[in-house]
């Protein structure tokens, strides 16, 4: 392949490439411009909710005919509200991170000149790429984009009648998430393909280094319920222009009774949440393969427990579509389901506990290289057992019933899914980024951006537990209609604090992932002493990856420090390359 | 024109970035030596921050919190809900110190060497045990508790009430004398009748629509919930008590209410949450608030979301039944 002779012209380098490390730095470079307007939107309604009733130019400029002398609309509050859900959730932590790291590493850590199909790969990112520009528009649409929250259940995604957004906004929002659905099922069948079938001699499948585990467990749920979700935004397409009935019925709506008869609203909870659920794991899982394959390399330290971290990736993604029902334990459903979704529920805490068990103990008497990435890798552990420990709360149908939809709710789900999977992503970026670029970010801006980053994190959504704690619903405009949240306010008001210096602690992100792009140090073949195959390629890319022969592997990925009886270094440095064959008697790990 | 002042601003930032970065050092990339030094012991001070603000959440913000449950059933919910917040509470203050302990004490260092421990099943076998056995017997409880909130035995003989939603308001409808709700459905809503009511219906006749609930304290209250437009939550957060309320069918909830209005002003922890309110509203020269019982809304429903309530109010059975006997039929309302 590498003898081809591609006349490359800048079209088909930049734009239309084939190549999956050039269509990762698409990924990477499209989620974080789609990260900074998801980002953005939570300073807005932050603001909203901190000082309802003042006036922020800010709101003004930005929010046109949706806000009133500076005070947004509740239409447009419920708008940001969705959009930054979606955004988020869908565009920055599924695409920007799985398309990115996937994209960049699996070819490269497994062994193989590219993806199995380039040309497949290439589509995923262009109608990754299409689905955003839709979502982008919808935000202009005059009576605003999708209001419904980012779960959009219907009859009120269904209803212009019942908000302006779900008129030409909500069609927009379904049309941007169907073509967002075929992008990841071309982006996951391609994953699920190569890491089958194009693994370099000596990869064995248990030779795989744990972001390979996590990519490939996680395309294949992916693969499993986007098309769930498929599905459910068909039908409800179906129900809103087609005047079919499947999640309506017995709707009484500005003086008149609609036609709808015998469908369900709880229908769609169901299959949205069939994604919903495993959607979670979509984003976490890499961020969690990231952060084992960068703890592991900074600490100098095999990873604690391999076969068992496998084996609570494959357990955590097998429970993970058989508990969409917690979200539904006020739903109306059957009492007995509940039941049945709060033991598999709770059950996933056993494989989370183990993973958590065995990042610690990879931490313990390691030589911890304390390079950002690193950092933000244990900042993932923690923030991932602070919001993975009141998922105890909310799986347990008796107390779900309490805390369901408050803001008890949306700490948890921001701190153990949110924050943990941006911390991944963020040092996924620091990691790799000379793989990416050749070149390397500088480590003073990576250490500030970290330290504020976790700070601010913490600031915003610990207190957030106890005003769910208070009994205060989410997505509540203002709360000023209940004297009964009055002593809230004031915790409201740190939080949006808070989230502005950890909004603008992410410009020091964005300043230096574009900086060392251009002006970075010039990177070595192998910075951090990895002992993983990506780093045995040039530092200046080429396509095909490596110029000769692909290298044979003989080894695990988390040979580091080997030490012989003597406590010496069996290979006389603190890393052993995948690549090494082993030396007589030694023994395999 | 605003957003174009804000994005040149933007752009004057990254500027002024742009220039920074040629006076700085970017050949400092790799973490050296003095950096886990340093970094280590910031990890320390980070571990005492958040030890710190966990504290003082669980702490100061005791105060604002809900009471203590206001039903019966309440009770179980109050208690899982201690037990699990101990459980979390104490692995999470464990873990977080491993964690950041941990990043400090093995900071790197070139004459450092790493323990090569790869494996361990005993470890693993007890840390999955553990957490096992653990989450078995909470699961164990939360059924038997959740069994208990959600199955009405019909030898409970509960009252039997309606709670009916649409944007943006809730109302209610009392079964009246025979206990038993006449039908409803939307194509019966016209004029006054706001909730749709079959009034060919026998056992409707009896019924009481009102915009206020009132609960006799001690006995059980069954609540059948409708929306006649998109989904809503009738959320009761005094009496841990929480159903959606779903077009095209009937949702149901009990609770049997333990403390009269009258009764939960007077505890303490009330009156400290109301008094902390009400620093806070004389501050901003605001009317003072009186405790009550509130119903909200807790799906979002549309613009008002945030604007959707019923006040309840609970008494004493014979006073329930006086307000009740004052309240006019359907019967006499619609015909």
């Amino acid at each position: 392949m590498s003898d081809h002779h591609h006349k490359e012209t800048f079209v088909t380098k930049y734009i239309f490439s084939q190549d999956h490390k050039m269509i990762s730095k698409q990924f990477l470079v499209t989620g974080i411009f789609m990260g900074i307007i998801g980002g953005f939107m939570s300073m807005l309604f932050r603001l909203q909710i901190a000082w309802p009733d003042t006036s922020f130019s800010i709101v003004e400029a930005f929010l046109g005919n949706h806000q009133t002398d500076g005070i947004m609309d509740p239409d447009m509050y419920l708008a940001l509200v969705t959009i930054h859900g979606t955004i988020m959730v869908f565009f920055v932590l599924t695409a920007g991170l799985s398309g990115t790291f996937s994209n960049l590493l699996i070819p490269l850590q497994i062994g193989a000149r590219d993806m199995a199909s380039g040309f497949l790969n290439m589509v995923s990112y262009w109608l990754f790429f299409l689905s955003s520009v839709i979502m982008i528009i919808s935000l202009f649409v005059e009576a605003g984009p999708a209001s419904a929250g980012w779960t959009i259940y219907p009859p009120l995604s269904a209803l212009p009648q019942a908000i302006p957004g779900s008129g030409t906004g909500m069609t927009l929002w379904l049309v941007s998430m169907a073509i967002f659905i075929a992008s990841s099922l071309m982006g996951s069948l391609n994953y699920i393909v190569t890491i089958l079938n194009l693994r370099t001699k000596g990869m064995k499948m248990t030779r795989l280094p744990l972001t390979m585990w996590a990519f490939f467990i996680t395309a294949i749920i992916g693969v499993i319920s986007f098309p769930v979700l498929l599905s459910a935004a068909l039908l409800l397409i179906f129900d809103r222009s087609f005047g079919t009935s499947f999640y309506l019925s017995d709707i009484f709506i500005s003086g008149e009774v609609l036609h709808y008869q015998g469908g369900s609203p709880v229908l769609f909870e169901h299959l949205f949440w069939f994604l919903g659920h495993p959607e979670v794991y979509i984003i976490l899982l890499p961020a969690l393969g990231i952060s084992s394959e960068v703890i592991s390399t900074n600490a100098r330290k095999p990873i604690f427990g391999y076969r068992a971290m496998v084996g609570s990736i494959m357990a955590i993604a097998f429970l993970s579509t058989i508990v969409w029902g917690h979200h539904m334990f006020v739903s109306g459903m059957n009492p007995f389901l509940g039941s049945v979704f709060t033991f598999t529920t709770v059950l996933i805490a056993i494989p989370s506990a183990v993973k958590a068990f065995n990042y610690v103990t990879t931490l313990w008497k390691g030589n911890l290289q304390l390079n950002p990435a690193m950092l933000f890798s244990i900042g993932l552990v923690s923030t991932f057992v602070t919001g993975g420990l009141t998922g105890l709360v909310l799986g347990d149908s008796a107390l779900d019933i309490n805390v369901h939809d408050t803001y008890f709710v949306v700490a948890h789900f921001h701190l153990v899914m949110g924050v943990s999977a941006l911390l991944g992503m963020f040092a996924g970026v620091y990691h790799w980024f000379p793989k990416m670029y050749g070149r390397m970010m500088n480590k003073a801006l990576g250490y500030w951006h970290f330290w504020l980053t976790i700070i601010t994190a913490y600031g915003v959504f610990f207190p957030m537990h106890f005003i769910g704690l208070a009994g205060l619903p989410r997505r509540y405009y203002t709360n000023t209609n209940f004297p009964m949240f009055d002593d809230l306010a004031d915790i409201n008001v740190f939080m949006t604090v808070m989230a502005i210096i950890g909004g603008a602690a992410q410009l020091i992100f964005i300043a230096n992932f574009f900086i060392s792009m251009y002006r970075g140090q010039k990177a070595t073949q192998n910075p951090w002493k990895s002992n993983t195959i990506e780093w045995t390629t040039p530092v200046e890319h080429i396509h095909g990856n490596w110029p000769g022969a692909i290298p044979e592997v003989h080894r695990w990925a988390y040979d580091y420090s080997k030490t012989d009886e003597n406590g010496e270094y069996v290979h006389g440095q603190d890393f052993v390359p995948q690549t090494v064959p082993l030396l007589d008697g030694e023994e395999p790990s | 024109m605003l957003a174009l002042f804000y994005i040149f601003i933007a752009v004057a930032i990254g500027v002024s970035f742009w220039q920074i970065t040629r006076i700085m050092n970017l050949r400092s990339v790799i973490a050296t030596d003095k950096d886990n030094e340093t970094q280590g012991k910031l990890a320390l001070g980070f571990l005492a921050f958040l030890y710190a603000m966990m504290i003082y959440c669980l702490i100061a913000m005791n105060v604002i919190m809900l009471p203590e449950a206001a039903s019966f059933e309440g009770e179980h919910d109050d208690n899982l809900f201690n037990i699990t917040f101990w459980l979390i509470g104490i692995v999470q203050f464990a873990m977080q110190f491993l964690i950041f302990f941990f990043t400090y004490k093995y900071r790197g260092n070139k004459n450092n060497k790493a323990l090569f421990y790869a494996d361990s099943h005993k470890l693993e076998l007890i840390w999955t045990t553990i957490p096992a056995v653990t989450i078995v017997l909470l699961i164990g409880y939360g059924l038997w508790a959740w069994n208990n909130i959600m199955y009405v035995g019909s030898e409970e003989d509960p009252i039997v009430i309606e709670v009916y939603s649409q944007q943006f308001r809730w109302d209610a409808r009392y079964a009246g004398e025979d206990n038993q709700l006449g039908l409803g459905n939307v194509n019966y809503i016209k004029g006054i009748n706001t909730m749709g009511v079959d009034m060919s219906d026998p056992s409707a006749q009896d019924d009481k629509q009102v915009t206020e609930l009132y609960l006799p304290k001690g006995k059980k209250v069954l609540f059948k919930f409708r929306s006649q437009d998109v989904l809503h939550s009738a959320y009761m957060p005094h009496f841990r008590a929480q159903m959606n309320c779903v077009p095209g069918m009937v949702t149901q909830f009990a609770y049997t209410p333990k403390y009269t209005t009258a009764e939960m002003r007077e505890k303490d922890e009330v009156k400290a949450k109301v008094e902390g309110i009400n620093k806070i509203r004389r501050a901003k020269g605001e009317d003072p608030y009186e405790f009550d019982y509130l119903l909200l809304c807790n799906k979002i429903c549309g613009a008002s979301h945030y604007n959707m309530q019923m006040k309840i109010t609970v008494v004493e059975e014979e006073e329930y039944n006086k307000w009740l006997s004052e309240q006019k039929t359907l019967a006499q309302v619609i015909k």
